[in-house]
Protein backbone atom coordinates (compact mmCIF):
# COMPACT_ATOMS: atom_id res chain seq x y z
CA UNK A 1 0.00 0.00 0.00
CA UNK A 2 2.91 2.34 1.15
CA UNK A 3 4.34 1.76 -2.81
CA UNK A 4 0.94 2.85 -4.31
CA UNK A 5 0.91 6.10 -2.16
CA UNK A 6 4.28 6.83 -3.24
CA UNK A 7 3.44 6.13 -6.96
CA UNK A 8 0.24 8.41 -6.84
CA UNK A 9 2.12 11.10 -5.00
CA UNK A 10 4.93 11.15 -7.94
CA UNK A 11 2.09 11.69 -10.59
CA UNK A 12 -0.29 13.19 -8.62
CA UNK A 13 0.81 15.65 -6.15
CA UNK A 14 -1.94 18.23 -6.86
CA UNK A 15 0.28 20.65 -4.88
CA UNK A 16 3.36 19.94 -7.09
CA UNK A 17 1.03 20.76 -9.93
CA UNK A 18 -0.18 23.90 -8.57
CA UNK A 19 3.27 25.28 -7.95
CA UNK A 20 3.91 24.80 -12.08
CA UNK A 21 0.77 25.69 -12.95
CA UNK A 22 0.99 29.57 -13.24
CA UNK A 23 4.26 29.01 -15.18
CA UNK A 24 3.68 26.83 -17.86
CA UNK A 25 0.52 29.00 -18.29
CA UNK A 26 2.27 32.62 -18.52
CA UNK A 27 5.42 31.10 -19.87
CA UNK A 28 5.63 27.80 -21.61
CA UNK A 29 2.17 27.44 -23.19
CA UNK A 30 2.86 30.82 -25.03
CA UNK A 31 5.81 29.58 -25.91
CA UNK A 32 5.43 25.91 -27.03
CA UNK A 33 2.56 28.27 -29.29
CA UNK A 34 4.84 30.69 -30.61
CA UNK A 35 7.56 27.81 -31.44
CA UNK A 36 4.83 25.49 -33.36
CA UNK A 37 2.94 28.02 -34.77
CA UNK A 38 6.09 29.70 -36.55
CA UNK A 39 7.12 26.27 -37.47
CA UNK A 40 4.13 25.21 -39.03
CA UNK A 41 4.23 28.57 -40.80
CA UNK A 42 7.48 28.50 -42.24
CA UNK A 43 7.44 24.39 -42.49
CA UNK A 44 4.39 24.50 -44.26
CA UNK A 45 5.77 27.13 -47.14
CA UNK A 46 9.22 25.26 -47.41
CA UNK A 47 7.08 22.14 -48.04
CA UNK A 48 5.17 23.61 -50.82
CA UNK A 49 8.71 24.47 -52.59
CA UNK A 50 9.88 21.22 -51.80
CA UNK A 51 6.51 19.93 -53.57
CA UNK A 52 6.90 21.87 -56.45
CA UNK A 53 10.52 21.53 -56.85
CA UNK A 54 9.93 17.95 -56.29
CA UNK A 55 7.39 17.92 -59.47
CA UNK A 56 9.32 20.26 -61.68
CA UNK A 57 10.45 18.84 -65.11
CA UNK A 58 14.17 19.87 -64.42
CA UNK A 59 15.87 17.29 -62.72
CA UNK A 60 18.33 19.77 -61.52
CA UNK A 61 15.45 20.80 -59.51
CA UNK A 62 14.14 17.53 -58.65
CA UNK A 63 16.94 15.72 -57.07
CA UNK A 64 18.21 18.71 -54.85
CA UNK A 65 14.85 18.07 -53.35
CA UNK A 66 14.71 14.66 -52.73
CA UNK A 67 18.38 14.83 -51.30
CA UNK A 68 16.84 17.81 -48.90
CA UNK A 69 14.03 15.04 -48.01
CA UNK A 70 16.07 12.36 -47.61
CA UNK A 71 18.57 13.70 -45.44
CA UNK A 72 15.97 15.72 -43.03
CA UNK A 73 13.99 13.10 -42.54
CA UNK A 74 16.23 10.30 -42.03
CA UNK A 75 17.65 12.15 -38.79
CA UNK A 76 16.50 12.40 -35.54
CA UNK A 77 15.20 15.42 -34.73
CA UNK A 78 17.19 15.74 -31.71
CA UNK A 79 20.73 15.29 -33.90
CA UNK A 80 19.31 17.79 -36.46
CA UNK A 81 17.99 20.35 -33.50
CA UNK A 82 21.40 19.94 -32.27
CA UNK A 83 23.41 20.31 -35.01
CA UNK A 84 21.56 23.98 -36.45
CA UNK A 85 20.81 24.84 -32.85
CA UNK A 86 24.21 24.75 -31.45
CA UNK A 87 26.69 24.40 -34.80
CA UNK A 88 25.12 27.46 -36.07
CA UNK A 89 24.96 29.57 -32.76
CA UNK A 90 27.96 31.14 -33.27
CA UNK A 91 25.84 32.91 -36.60
CA UNK A 92 22.83 33.36 -34.35
CA UNK A 93 24.93 35.63 -31.48
CA UNK A 94 26.46 37.67 -34.43
CA UNK A 95 22.74 38.42 -35.89
CA UNK A 96 20.35 38.63 -33.00
CA UNK A 97 22.51 37.84 -29.45
CA UNK A 98 21.70 34.89 -27.57
CA UNK A 99 18.50 34.09 -27.89
CA UNK A 100 18.33 30.31 -29.34
CA UNK A 101 14.58 30.47 -30.64
CA UNK A 102 15.58 31.43 -34.39
CA UNK A 103 17.38 28.41 -34.59
CA UNK A 104 15.48 26.22 -32.62
CA UNK A 105 12.50 27.39 -35.20
CA UNK A 106 14.47 27.31 -38.25
CA UNK A 107 15.50 23.25 -37.48
CA UNK A 108 11.81 22.11 -36.65
CA UNK A 109 10.89 24.01 -39.73
CA UNK A 110 13.60 22.47 -42.05
CA UNK A 111 12.13 19.17 -40.59
CA UNK A 112 8.57 19.70 -40.93
CA UNK A 113 8.96 20.85 -44.78
CA UNK A 114 10.70 17.36 -45.72
CA UNK A 115 7.22 15.57 -44.42
CA UNK A 116 4.67 18.27 -45.67
CA UNK A 117 6.85 18.55 -48.26
CA UNK A 118 6.20 14.81 -49.48
CA UNK A 119 2.83 15.18 -48.23
CA UNK A 120 1.95 17.77 -50.64
CA UNK A 121 3.60 16.42 -53.54
CA UNK A 122 1.65 13.10 -53.15
CA UNK A 123 -1.60 14.99 -52.80
CA UNK A 124 -0.83 17.05 -55.84
CA UNK A 125 0.48 14.20 -58.11
CA UNK A 126 -3.24 12.26 -57.25
CA UNK A 127 -4.98 15.15 -59.06
CA UNK A 128 -5.91 13.77 -62.09
CA UNK A 129 -4.26 14.38 -65.90
CA UNK A 130 -7.44 14.88 -66.77
CA UNK A 131 -7.83 18.23 -64.92
CA UNK A 132 -4.81 19.89 -66.05
CA UNK A 133 -5.50 18.79 -69.71
CA UNK A 134 -9.09 20.64 -69.48
CA UNK A 135 -7.22 23.83 -67.62
CA UNK A 136 -4.74 24.05 -70.11
CA UNK A 137 -7.86 23.85 -73.19
CA UNK A 138 -9.25 26.94 -71.50
CA UNK A 139 -5.67 28.67 -72.74
CA UNK A 140 -4.27 28.72 -69.14
CA UNK A 141 -0.68 28.20 -69.03
CA UNK A 142 0.68 25.65 -67.29
CA UNK A 143 1.90 27.86 -64.20
CA UNK A 144 -1.99 29.03 -63.82
CA UNK A 145 -3.38 25.90 -63.67
CA UNK A 146 -1.33 24.37 -61.49
CA UNK A 147 -1.57 27.54 -59.21
CA UNK A 148 -5.73 27.79 -59.45
CA UNK A 149 -6.78 23.74 -60.35
CA UNK A 150 -4.19 21.31 -59.63
CA UNK A 151 -2.44 22.63 -56.63
CA UNK A 152 -5.77 23.74 -54.43
CA UNK A 153 -7.39 20.48 -55.51
CA UNK A 154 -4.09 18.13 -54.26
CA UNK A 155 -3.94 20.37 -50.90
CA UNK A 156 -7.03 19.51 -50.41
CA UNK A 157 -7.00 16.22 -50.31
CA UNK A 158 -4.00 15.65 -47.92
CA UNK A 159 -5.18 18.23 -45.49
CA UNK A 160 -5.47 15.73 -42.80
CA UNK A 161 -1.87 14.00 -43.68
CA UNK A 162 -0.55 18.20 -42.89
CA UNK A 163 -2.57 18.66 -39.56
CA UNK A 164 -0.72 15.11 -38.75
CA UNK A 165 2.09 16.78 -39.14
CA UNK A 166 1.45 19.91 -37.46
CA UNK A 167 0.51 17.44 -34.50
CA UNK A 168 4.53 16.01 -34.47
CA UNK A 169 5.67 19.67 -34.98
CA UNK A 170 3.74 20.58 -31.48
CA UNK A 171 5.44 17.02 -29.59
CA UNK A 172 8.87 18.22 -31.92
CA UNK A 173 9.00 21.71 -30.39
CA UNK A 174 9.66 20.14 -26.50
CA UNK A 175 13.53 19.57 -27.74
CA UNK A 176 14.74 23.42 -28.36
CA UNK A 177 15.26 22.42 -24.70
CA UNK A 178 18.85 20.89 -26.15
CA UNK A 179 19.67 24.67 -26.65
CA UNK A 180 20.02 26.08 -23.63
CA UNK A 181 16.70 28.31 -22.77
CA UNK A 182 17.06 31.01 -20.03
CA UNK A 183 14.02 31.12 -18.01
CA UNK A 184 11.57 33.23 -19.92
CA UNK A 185 11.87 31.28 -22.75
CA UNK A 186 11.88 27.95 -21.37
CA UNK A 187 8.22 25.76 -23.11
CA UNK A 188 5.80 23.23 -21.35
CA UNK A 189 8.56 20.24 -21.18
CA UNK A 190 10.93 22.21 -19.60
CA UNK A 191 8.93 23.87 -17.08
CA UNK A 192 7.64 20.65 -16.25
CA UNK A 193 10.58 18.86 -15.94
CA UNK A 194 12.15 21.75 -13.99
CA UNK A 195 9.21 21.05 -11.90
CA UNK A 196 9.62 18.28 -11.63
CA UNK A 197 13.20 18.11 -10.44
CA UNK A 198 12.37 20.89 -7.60
CA UNK A 199 9.71 18.80 -6.36
CA UNK A 200 11.42 15.74 -6.71
CA UNK A 201 8.01 14.11 -8.03
CA UNK A 202 6.79 13.93 -11.45
CA UNK A 203 3.78 15.53 -11.24
CA UNK A 204 4.88 19.04 -13.07
CA UNK A 205 5.93 16.97 -16.28
CA UNK A 206 2.33 15.05 -16.17
CA UNK A 207 1.06 18.60 -16.19
CA UNK A 208 2.80 19.47 -18.75
CA UNK A 209 2.29 16.24 -20.67
CA UNK A 210 -1.79 16.90 -20.38
CA UNK A 211 -0.97 20.72 -21.52
CA UNK A 212 -0.14 18.76 -24.72
CA UNK A 213 -2.99 16.71 -25.19
CA UNK A 214 -4.95 19.46 -24.44
CA UNK A 215 -3.30 21.08 -27.63
CA UNK A 216 -2.77 17.68 -29.98
CA UNK A 217 -5.86 15.65 -28.96
CA UNK A 218 -8.42 18.51 -30.48
CA UNK A 219 -6.03 18.50 -33.41
CA UNK A 220 -6.56 14.96 -34.54
CA UNK A 221 -10.58 14.94 -34.46
CA UNK A 222 -10.18 18.28 -36.08
CA UNK A 223 -8.09 16.34 -38.47
CA UNK A 224 -11.12 13.16 -38.46
CA UNK A 225 -13.36 15.52 -39.13
CA UNK A 226 -11.61 17.22 -41.77
CA UNK A 227 -11.24 14.11 -43.24
CA UNK A 228 -15.03 13.27 -43.27
CA UNK A 229 -15.62 16.67 -44.71
CA UNK A 230 -13.60 16.19 -47.74
CA UNK A 231 -14.28 12.04 -48.31
CA UNK A 232 -18.63 13.13 -47.98
CA UNK A 233 -17.81 16.37 -50.31
CA UNK A 234 -15.83 14.75 -52.96
CA UNK A 235 -17.35 11.26 -53.63
CA UNK A 236 -21.06 12.93 -52.27
CA UNK A 237 -23.44 11.49 -54.99
CA UNK A 238 -25.53 13.59 -56.78
CA UNK A 239 -28.44 15.21 -54.62
CA UNK A 240 -32.03 14.41 -56.11
CA UNK A 241 -32.71 16.94 -58.49
CA UNK A 242 -35.89 16.74 -59.31
CA UNK A 243 -36.91 20.44 -59.31
CA UNK A 244 -34.18 21.52 -62.63
CA UNK A 245 -37.56 23.85 -63.94
CA UNK A 246 -35.66 23.24 -67.35
CA UNK A 247 -36.08 19.56 -68.12
CA UNK A 248 -34.22 19.36 -71.14
CA UNK A 249 -35.97 17.01 -73.94
CA UNK A 250 -34.88 13.12 -71.94
CA UNK A 251 -32.83 14.16 -69.10
CA UNK A 252 -34.21 13.58 -66.06
CA UNK A 253 -33.10 13.66 -62.57
CA UNK A 254 -30.26 11.60 -61.59
CA UNK A 255 -31.46 9.23 -59.03
CA UNK A 256 -33.71 9.35 -56.08
CA UNK A 257 -32.41 10.21 -52.70
CA UNK A 258 -32.55 6.82 -50.91
CA UNK A 259 -29.97 5.53 -53.97
CA UNK A 260 -28.00 8.87 -54.22
CA UNK A 261 -27.16 8.00 -50.67
CA UNK A 262 -26.10 5.04 -51.44
CA UNK A 263 -23.37 5.66 -54.17
CA UNK A 264 -21.57 7.73 -51.37
CA UNK A 265 -20.44 4.54 -49.83
CA UNK A 266 -20.26 2.67 -53.20
CA UNK B 1 -13.45 29.38 -88.81
CA UNK B 2 -12.53 26.84 -90.99
CA UNK B 3 -10.61 23.54 -89.90
CA UNK B 4 -8.08 21.41 -91.95
CA UNK B 5 -5.80 19.06 -91.03
CA UNK B 6 -2.89 18.16 -93.77
CA UNK B 7 -0.99 14.73 -93.45
CA UNK B 8 -0.80 14.75 -89.27
CA UNK B 9 1.07 11.83 -88.01
CA UNK B 10 1.38 10.84 -84.36
CA UNK B 11 2.54 8.35 -82.69
CA UNK B 12 3.42 7.48 -79.17
CA UNK B 13 6.68 5.64 -78.83
CA UNK B 14 6.46 3.13 -81.56
CA UNK B 15 2.62 2.87 -81.84
CA UNK B 16 1.43 4.90 -84.82
CA UNK B 17 -1.91 6.48 -83.38
CA UNK B 18 -2.27 9.23 -86.30
CA UNK B 19 -0.83 7.78 -89.61
CA UNK B 20 -1.22 10.58 -92.50
CA UNK B 21 -5.25 12.24 -91.75
CA UNK B 22 -6.13 14.81 -94.05
CA UNK B 23 -9.84 16.62 -93.01
CA UNK B 24 -11.38 20.10 -93.98
CA UNK B 25 -14.02 21.28 -92.44
CA UNK B 26 -16.03 24.36 -93.50
CA UNK B 27 -16.44 27.57 -91.61
CA UNK B 28 -20.03 26.42 -89.95
CA UNK B 29 -19.71 23.26 -90.67
CA UNK B 30 -19.96 20.50 -88.21
CA UNK B 31 -18.11 17.19 -88.85
CA UNK B 32 -18.53 14.19 -86.90
CA UNK B 33 -15.57 11.85 -86.42
CA UNK B 34 -16.50 7.86 -86.29
CA UNK B 35 -14.71 5.09 -85.59
CA UNK B 36 -13.95 2.09 -83.32
CA UNK B 37 -12.31 2.79 -80.26
CA UNK B 38 -8.44 2.99 -80.20
CA UNK B 39 -8.84 4.68 -84.13
CA UNK B 40 -7.05 7.79 -83.39
CA UNK B 41 -10.16 9.79 -83.06
CA UNK B 42 -9.75 11.48 -79.44
CA UNK B 43 -6.08 12.35 -80.37
CA UNK B 44 -7.10 14.22 -83.40
CA UNK B 45 -8.92 16.13 -82.11
CA UNK B 46 -6.02 16.97 -79.29
CA UNK B 47 -3.50 18.04 -82.58
CA UNK B 48 -6.61 20.45 -83.44
CA UNK B 49 -5.64 22.81 -80.34
CA UNK B 50 -2.29 21.47 -79.50
CA UNK B 51 -3.00 19.58 -76.17
CA UNK B 52 -0.66 16.79 -78.38
CA UNK B 53 1.59 17.83 -81.05
CA UNK B 54 1.91 16.25 -84.65
CA UNK B 55 4.91 14.43 -85.56
CA UNK B 56 4.11 15.37 -89.09
CA UNK B 57 1.77 17.69 -90.86
CA UNK B 58 -0.15 20.68 -90.53
CA UNK B 59 -3.50 22.20 -88.59
CA UNK B 60 -5.17 24.72 -90.27
CA UNK B 61 -7.41 27.57 -88.82
CA UNK B 62 -8.53 29.20 -91.51
CA UNK B 63 -5.91 28.55 -93.66
CA UNK B 64 -3.54 29.65 -91.29
CA UNK B 65 -1.03 26.86 -89.25
CA UNK B 66 -1.74 26.28 -85.61
CA UNK B 67 1.86 25.50 -85.40
CA UNK B 68 3.09 29.22 -85.66
CA UNK B 69 0.33 30.15 -83.34
CA UNK B 70 1.13 30.80 -79.68
CA UNK B 71 -0.85 27.73 -77.79
CA UNK B 72 -2.79 29.30 -74.94
CA UNK B 73 -3.98 31.86 -77.26
CA UNK B 74 -4.79 29.44 -79.57
CA UNK B 75 -6.66 27.69 -77.50
CA UNK B 76 -8.49 30.57 -75.90
CA UNK B 77 -10.42 30.37 -79.65
CA UNK B 78 -10.82 26.21 -79.55
CA UNK B 79 -13.58 24.85 -76.90
CA UNK B 80 -13.12 22.09 -75.72
CA UNK B 81 -15.22 19.26 -73.99
CA UNK B 82 -14.62 16.19 -72.76
CA UNK B 83 -15.87 12.49 -71.98
CA UNK B 84 -15.70 12.75 -68.34
CA UNK B 85 -17.05 16.63 -67.98
CA UNK B 86 -13.19 17.43 -66.17
CA UNK B 87 -15.44 19.81 -64.02
CA UNK B 88 -13.27 21.88 -61.28
CA UNK B 89 -14.69 19.92 -58.30
CA UNK B 90 -13.68 22.80 -55.96
CA UNK B 91 -14.93 25.29 -56.96
CA UNK B 92 -18.78 26.28 -57.53
CA UNK B 93 -20.60 25.95 -60.83
CA UNK B 94 -20.28 29.75 -61.46
CA UNK B 95 -16.72 29.96 -60.80
CA UNK B 96 -15.66 27.06 -63.18
CA UNK B 97 -17.22 29.27 -65.91
CA UNK B 98 -15.85 32.54 -64.93
CA UNK B 99 -12.34 31.21 -63.88
CA UNK B 100 -10.81 31.58 -67.81
CA UNK B 101 -12.65 34.65 -68.31
CA UNK B 102 -11.09 36.14 -64.92
CA UNK B 103 -7.47 34.93 -65.65
CA UNK B 104 -7.35 34.98 -69.81
CA UNK B 105 -10.04 37.66 -71.02
CA UNK B 106 -9.00 40.29 -67.70
CA UNK B 107 -12.35 40.66 -67.07
CA UNK B 108 -14.13 42.22 -63.32
CA UNK B 109 -15.58 39.77 -61.39
CA UNK B 110 -19.06 41.82 -61.82
CA UNK B 111 -18.52 41.71 -66.06
CA UNK B 112 -17.24 37.48 -65.98
CA UNK B 113 -20.15 36.50 -63.66
CA UNK B 114 -22.75 38.12 -66.08
CA UNK B 115 -21.37 36.50 -68.66
CA UNK B 116 -21.44 33.52 -66.97
CA UNK B 117 -24.55 32.94 -65.71
CA UNK B 118 -26.12 34.36 -68.80
CA UNK B 119 -24.19 31.35 -70.37
CA UNK B 120 -25.26 29.27 -67.74
CA UNK B 121 -28.98 30.22 -68.60
CA UNK B 122 -28.41 28.96 -72.27
CA UNK B 123 -27.65 25.72 -71.14
CA UNK B 124 -30.34 25.55 -68.40
CA UNK B 125 -28.39 25.77 -65.25
CA UNK B 126 -28.39 29.47 -64.08
CA UNK B 127 -30.14 27.99 -61.08
CA UNK B 128 -27.28 25.88 -60.09
CA UNK B 129 -24.81 28.45 -59.89
CA UNK B 130 -23.80 28.16 -56.76
CA UNK B 131 -23.14 24.51 -56.20
CA UNK B 132 -20.30 22.09 -56.65
CA UNK B 133 -20.36 19.93 -59.55
CA UNK B 134 -20.09 16.99 -57.59
CA UNK B 135 -23.63 17.42 -56.99
CA UNK B 136 -25.12 17.37 -60.26
CA UNK B 137 -26.23 14.62 -62.75
CA UNK B 138 -23.75 14.18 -64.95
CA UNK B 139 -25.63 15.83 -68.08
CA UNK B 140 -25.90 18.57 -66.10
CA UNK B 141 -21.79 18.68 -65.62
CA UNK B 142 -22.15 18.28 -69.18
CA UNK B 143 -23.91 21.15 -70.14
CA UNK B 144 -21.93 23.39 -67.60
CA UNK B 145 -18.93 22.13 -69.14
CA UNK B 146 -20.26 23.17 -72.79
CA UNK B 147 -21.17 26.68 -70.79
CA UNK B 148 -17.89 27.25 -69.48
CA UNK B 149 -15.74 26.19 -73.09
CA UNK B 150 -18.84 28.40 -74.61
CA UNK B 151 -18.44 31.55 -72.60
CA UNK B 152 -14.81 32.19 -74.15
CA UNK B 153 -16.68 32.51 -77.37
CA UNK B 154 -14.54 29.97 -79.01
CA UNK B 155 -14.63 30.16 -82.90
CA UNK B 156 -14.37 25.89 -83.24
CA UNK B 157 -15.99 23.77 -80.78
CA UNK B 158 -14.03 20.49 -80.86
CA UNK B 159 -17.07 17.31 -78.28
CA UNK B 160 -14.74 14.33 -77.30
CA UNK B 161 -17.06 11.70 -77.01
CA UNK B 162 -19.30 14.27 -75.03
CA UNK B 163 -21.78 12.19 -73.79
CA UNK B 164 -20.02 8.71 -73.91
CA UNK B 165 -20.05 8.89 -69.37
CA UNK B 166 -23.87 9.93 -69.45
CA UNK B 167 -27.04 7.34 -68.45
CA UNK B 168 -28.88 6.77 -71.43
CA UNK B 169 -31.52 8.77 -70.62
CA UNK B 170 -29.30 11.98 -70.00
CA UNK B 171 -27.85 11.87 -73.44
CA UNK B 172 -30.72 13.69 -75.03
CA UNK B 173 -30.42 16.49 -73.18
CA UNK B 174 -26.64 17.13 -74.24
CA UNK B 175 -27.11 16.05 -77.85
CA UNK B 176 -30.11 18.88 -78.47
CA UNK B 177 -27.30 21.31 -77.30
CA UNK B 178 -24.81 20.59 -79.36
CA UNK B 179 -27.15 20.39 -82.38
CA UNK B 180 -28.52 23.83 -81.54
CA UNK B 181 -25.13 24.97 -81.30
CA UNK B 182 -24.42 23.70 -85.13
CA UNK B 183 -27.57 24.93 -86.20
CA UNK B 184 -25.84 28.11 -85.02
CA UNK B 185 -22.96 28.41 -87.34
CA UNK B 186 -20.84 27.08 -84.77
CA UNK B 187 -17.94 24.60 -86.85
CA UNK B 188 -17.74 21.79 -84.85
CA UNK B 189 -15.38 18.49 -84.68
CA UNK B 190 -17.18 16.16 -83.41
CA UNK B 191 -15.73 12.63 -81.93
CA UNK B 192 -19.08 10.32 -81.19
CA UNK B 193 -20.84 6.76 -81.07
CA UNK B 194 -24.29 8.79 -81.54
CA UNK B 195 -24.64 7.22 -85.12
CA UNK B 196 -27.95 9.41 -84.89
CA UNK B 197 -26.78 12.38 -83.83
CA UNK B 198 -24.11 12.22 -86.63
CA UNK B 199 -27.19 11.17 -89.47
CA UNK B 200 -29.11 14.14 -88.35
CA UNK B 201 -26.53 17.34 -87.44
CA UNK B 202 -23.21 16.69 -89.05
CA UNK B 203 -22.95 17.95 -92.74
CA UNK B 204 -19.75 15.65 -93.11
CA UNK B 205 -19.26 12.44 -90.98
CA UNK B 206 -15.69 10.91 -91.28
CA UNK B 207 -15.12 7.26 -90.35
CA UNK B 208 -11.13 6.68 -88.76
CA UNK B 209 -9.58 3.43 -88.64
CA UNK B 210 -6.08 2.84 -87.31
CA UNK B 211 -5.11 6.56 -87.47
CA UNK B 212 -6.63 6.46 -90.89
CA UNK B 213 -9.29 8.07 -92.88
CA UNK B 214 -10.79 5.52 -94.59
CA UNK B 215 -13.65 7.62 -95.33
CA UNK B 216 -15.37 10.79 -95.43
CA UNK B 217 -18.46 12.51 -96.90
CA UNK B 218 -21.94 13.66 -95.89
CA UNK B 219 -24.11 11.43 -93.30
CA UNK B 220 -26.18 10.38 -96.48
CA UNK B 221 -23.39 8.59 -98.35
CA UNK B 222 -21.78 7.10 -95.58
CA UNK B 223 -24.12 5.85 -93.51
CA UNK B 224 -26.30 4.01 -96.84
CA UNK B 225 -23.55 3.44 -99.04
CA UNK B 226 -20.64 2.61 -97.30
CA UNK B 227 -17.62 2.05 -100.02
CA UNK B 228 -15.05 0.52 -97.78
CA UNK B 229 -15.27 -3.32 -96.08
CA UNK B 230 -14.01 -2.29 -93.14
CA UNK B 231 -16.98 0.81 -93.11
CA UNK B 232 -19.47 -1.70 -93.95
CA UNK B 233 -18.19 -3.74 -90.94
CA UNK B 234 -18.23 -0.77 -88.31
CA UNK B 235 -21.63 0.30 -89.21
CA UNK B 236 -23.21 -3.35 -89.34
CA UNK B 237 -21.61 -3.46 -85.32
CA UNK B 238 -23.06 0.06 -83.99
CA UNK B 239 -26.45 0.08 -86.13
Amino acid sequence: METLATLWETFFDLESMREALPEMLTVGLPNTLLLALLSAILGTLLGMLLAMAGLARTRWLRWPARLYTDVFRGLPAAVTILLIGVGLAPLGLAWWGPNPYPLGILALSLIAAAYIGEIFRSGIQSVEASQLEATRALGLSHGAAMRLVIIPQGVRRVLPAWVNQLIALIKDSSLVYFLGLVASQRELFRIGQDYAANTGNESALLLAGLFYLVITVPLTHLVNWVDRRLRDGRAGGPEPDSDDPVALAGEAAPSTGGSGRETRHA
Amino acid sequence: MSVATRDVHLSFGRHQVLRGIDLAVGRGETACVIGPSGSGKSTLLRVVNRLLEPDRGDVLLDGVSVLDQDPDALRQRIGMVFQQFNLFPHMTVLRNVTLALRQLKKLSRDEATELALRQLDLVGLRHKADVRPGRLSGGQQQRVAIARALAMSPRVMLFDEATSALDPELVKGVLSLMAELAGQGMTMLVVTHEMGFARQVADQVVFLDRGRVVEAGPPAQVFEDPRSERLAQFLSQVL
